[in-house]
């Protein structure tokens, strides 16, 4: 393991060494405000460990619960990257140090929702929908604001790298799910492709002729915009060779090729670790490797879009303060997400901390919550996205938006 | 359309008999045969549509609820050529799995003892690995095979659903050694016998003690500082057998009761790098009293106290609810009426759990034969291809384009990260890249660019709509037809029709 300082100098000189430092970092004023607006939103499906990711090392009951998985304090083997003096970040995370130091990366710790289920798939539900407890949201928020701000036809407004459509940009506005942009066509070219859309066109299936249309609209500005089978990312870029990465630097191309993206969905999976999830090394570590990575290189190859761009993670709730029997960690409640963008104002953890002990924690054994999801999510949609009061209150029912919570991130 | 008159006869003559007798077919429509035909199998063949409204349709599900009185010679025979497949967890690990791991680790050693040199050439594989790839391969293989090929067609149906509610991963670790015979022997067996036979196997197969972690899951012993805790509580396997396998999320539990089930299931283990075979280890069983749901679990047992935890979930109302809920949208439609889930939980209360009697309450329903379920569902993956290649009389020698299609869809086998299993409901399957990617497969399957798959010929669209289609396709599907250059192009179209995704 390197030592923080080591760190800090790597990651720095990374960024210096493809350029990227002069125009992201001091946000020319010809690029900021005037392109689209984008929020990449990525989900820790499994529920990460946010204690071990984002650790509350000056916390000596973190210690005390977490004997064989807990990350040793800053400058020990192994120990987190410090943030602030209380908090650090795993050591496996260094890839996204820089970040932290430009100001860029702002952290919101014990956040999540009202509700208390440990299910993984109920958690994933109410936080893709953004209505906690309810069960009959059909579509997800993300889509909801698609639909709430309707002034730009683009088939690329919204789209998800992932093969099935996630319930977050599920609902009636058009957005699109692709396992990648480059096999996005139909296989026979041009002959094919129009007997498919005809025949879709007028079908009275509502269902599949909807979501063919958005297909058809999408494949037509693809070919006309997008660079196809050529996307080569910023020189020095290297994407992690993973199916996270790969999915991130589609991102990062769509974005490039200005084909109208807004909303870009990307998902990590694999992250509930009930069993030897380990601590500066071991499971946990190399899914966070995988995750940092990716989120660095997407930022660099972005470059100075980022001025424009909010990376945004989330995951549906936290783990257990306490490891449990088999050195991992069972579910839990509060987590930590991350905000990343030229906007964001970085260094800096948000939200207030309630604290490990067992009286401080939720139903005495998981970390508490204290800042609503939702109050990141529509901060983000309002400030960033620049929705208006109405929209917002659209994509967030039921749910009083009030700007006085806002963590003020932005 | 259906013919609501004739099955509110059938349900009147259910509700005072029972079994439905040898029943006058003649009011049997095409359309109505081919959706009964596209939810219990894996689609029509050419020929099957006529061959039902000869039998009958209350003939053919019943017999299909008796797979054993269906011969299957022709299958059988590839399925035996399909050597792992009666192989015991043990001997799978021993001979295709650890080998392999034990020859990555080496090779990863040899890696970093030797880091001046990073890019290792990239090798042809080794006996063992492709071994242990035959683990999937073969297992993937047969079931594609028996979805297109068994005449047994809904219990390989029910194989794919029950597997998916009581889903595993073979991603995670040595699970994928154990996936073989916890298909073959914890679900195959059970899917039209009894529930709580079902859970009792899959609580004890080496692929779900893996998979949701149960194996480690032992009393807590009091630490003492500097001493390694060996094992202790882990609640993971509890909580989705609350939740996913029988009460469902909203069925009335607590965290107390996640708590309770977690101690009662200590010590219900085995070796999973030795021998893997379920074993009940007293010393670890948490042997003080515990309070499931209610009901009161007295200190000092064993294994009963898991048994008695089954006994409870298994007669609960809650899991009756889940059943029936589960198997209607399966069947019925994604949004079943409330009076068919009560009606087909009251079965599964009143015959104990009998999944041959819940599956044909369900069956035999009004609402299964109700116009509003026709064409009702989108057929997943696995249905759609299946359903493809039986439609036109494919020949399949090897599966794994097959295989990759399927992932490419957005439904790899074996492959389902989450223990929640693949969602059954359209909203989940129907997303631009994935409609593109079936687009996809059927003008490969109609030209033959899929390997492994022959074409014995091109069948004509007619064949296909008349036989499959029941002839129910729409004026534009037509007139994209007829425009058409060549029979390729055309059986793509019918292949990749707006008809042909829904069942």
């Amino acid at each position: 393991m390197p030592t923080r300082r080591v760190v800090l100098k790597s990651g720095a000189m990374a960024l210096l060494s493809v350029g990227l430092a002069p125009s992201f970092l001091t946000r020319t004023a010809h690029a900021a405000g005037t392109r689209r607006k984008l929020l990449i939103a990525i989900f820790q499906r499994g529920a990460v460990d946010g204690l071990n990711m984002v650790v509350p090392y000056g916390e000596s009951e973190y210690y005390g619960a977490r004997p064989s998985i807990a990350i040793p304090r800053p400058g020990r083997d192994g120990g987190a990257l410090d943030l602030d003096g209380f908090f650090g970040l795993h050591p496996a995370m260094s890839p996204l140090l820089p970040l932290w130091h430009h100001g860029h990366l702002a952290i919101v710790h014990a956040a999540g929702s009202h509700d208390t289920t440990r299910s993984h798939f109920d958690a994933q539900d109410y936080m893709e929908s953004a209505t906690p407890g309810v069960k009959s949201t059909r579509d997800g928020w993300l889509n909801r604001y698609l639909q709430a701000a309707d002034d730009e036809r683009s088939p690329l407004r919204g789209v998800a790298l992932t093969r099935q459509m996630p319930r977050t940009l599920q609902g009636q506005a058009p957005a699109l799910a692709i396992g990648s942009v480059k096999g996005f066509d139909v296989h026979g070219g041009g002959p094919a492709r129009e007997s498919f859309e005809s025949a879709y066109a007028d079908a009275a299936d509502r269902v599949l002729n909807g979501t063919a249309r958005e297909a058809f609209e999408a494949m037509r500005t693809l070919r006309q915009r997008a660079p196809g089978r050529g996307y080569r990312p910023a020189p020095g870029v290297e994407y992690p060779r993973t199916l996270f990465g790969a999915a991130l630097q589609e991102i990062a191309s769509l974005a490039k090729a200005d084909v109208g993206l807004e909303v870009a969905f990307a998902e990590s999976t694999n992250w509930d670790h009930h069993v030897n999830q380990g601590g500066a090394t071991g499971l946990l570590a190399g899914r966070l490797t995988d995750f940092s990575r990716g989120i660095a290189a997407l930022a660099t190859d972005l470059g100075d879009r980022m001025a424009d761009t909010v990376i945004l993670t989330m995951s549906e709730f936290g783990r257990a303060v306490r490891e449990n029997g088999s050195r991992g960690t069972d579910h839990g409640h509060g987590n930590a997400m991350l905000v990343i963008g030229g906007g964001v104002k970085g260094r800096a953890i948000y939200g207030d901390w309630p604290g490990l002990a067992p009286e401080q924690r939720f139903e005495s054994r998981d970390l508490a919550v204290t800042t609503d999801f939702r109050d990141v999510f529509a901060e983000i949609v309002t400030k960033h996205l620049g929705a208006s009061a109405a929209s917002a209150a659209r994509v967030f029912p039921n749910f009083d938006i009030n700007r006085a919570r806002f963590r003020r991130l932005l | 359309m259906l013919h609501r008159a004739a099955t509110v006869v059938l349900v009147l003559m259910l509700a005072a008999g029972g079994h439905p007798a040898a029943q006058a077919p003649a009011a049997a429509t095409a359309a109505e045969v081919a959706h009964v035909l596209n939810r219990l199998t894996y689609g029509p063949r050419p020929g099957d549509v006529d061959a039902v409204r000869r039998l009958g349709i209350e003939a053919f599900i019943d017999r299909q609820l008796r797979p054993r009185s269906i011969a299957d010679a022709a299958l059988q025979p590839r399925i035996d050529a399909l050597a792992t497949l009666a192989l015991d967890e043990t001997t799978m690990l021993r001979d295709y799995f650890e080998p392999a791991r034990r020859e990555q680790r080496e090779r990863q050693g040899a890696r970093d003892a030797d880091a001046a040199n990073p890019a290792p050439p990239r090798a042809a594989p080794s006996t063992a690995q492709r071994n242990n790839r035959l683990i999937l391969e073969e297992l993937e293989t047969a079931r594609l095979l028996r979805a297109v090929f068994s005449e047994r067609q809904l219990e390989e149906v029910l194989v794919d659903f029950w597997f998916n509610h009581f889903n595993v991963f073979a991603g995670k670790g040595p699970t994928r050694a154990y996936v073989t015979a916890f298909e073959r022997d914890a679900i195959r067996p059970h899917v039209l016998g009894h529930f709580r036979e079902m859970l009792e196997a899959v609580a004890a197969s080496p692929a779900m003690l893996f998979y949701l972690d149960n194996w480690m899951n032992g009393r807590n012993r009091d630490s003492q500082a500097g001493q390694q805790r060996v094992r202790g509580i882990n609640e993971n396997y509890a909580r989705e057998l609350l939740e996913l396998h029988t009460l469902g999320v909203d069925g009335g539990y607590t965290q107390a009761d996640v708590a309770n089930v977690a101690r009662a299931f200590t010590g219900w283990t085995m070796r999973p790098r030795e021998e893997a075979r379920f074993r009940f280890v007293p010393a670890l069983h948490d042997t003080t009293e515990k309070v499931v749901l209610g009901h009161r679990l007295a200190a000092g047992r064993g294994i009963e106290d898991g048994r008695q935890v089954l006994d409870i979930l298994a007669a609960h109302p809650s899991t009756a609810r889940l059943v029936a809920t589960r198997l209607a949208q399966k069947f019925v439609s994604d949004s079943p009426p409330a009076a068919l889930i009560d009606r087909v939980a009251a079965r599964f209360i009143a015959t104990h759990g009998d999944l041959r009697e819940v599956t044909r309450a369900v069956l035999l329903s009004p609402e299964f034969r109700a116009p509003e379920s026709y064409r009702a569902k989108v057929k997943t993956p696995l249905e759609f291809v299946a359903s493809a290649l039986r439609a036109i009389g494919a020949q399949v020698t090897t599966a794994q384009a097959l295989t990759r299609t399927l992932r490419d869809l957005g439904q790899p086998l074996y492959f389902c990260q989450p223990p929640t299993g693949y969602d059954e409901t359209a909203a989940t399957w129907v997303s631009s890249g994935a409609l593109i990617a079936r687009m996809n497969f059927a003008v490969d399957l109609a030209n033959g660019r899929v390997r492994g798959v022959a074409l014995p010929a091109i069948p004509t669209p007619d064949t296909v709509i008349t036989g499959v289609l029941a002839g129910d396709v729409s004026r534009t599907t037509r007139d994209t037809l007829a425009r058409a250059e060549t029979p390729a192009q055309r059986l793509a179209l019918v292949i990749g029709s707006p008809e042909f995704q829904r069942q």
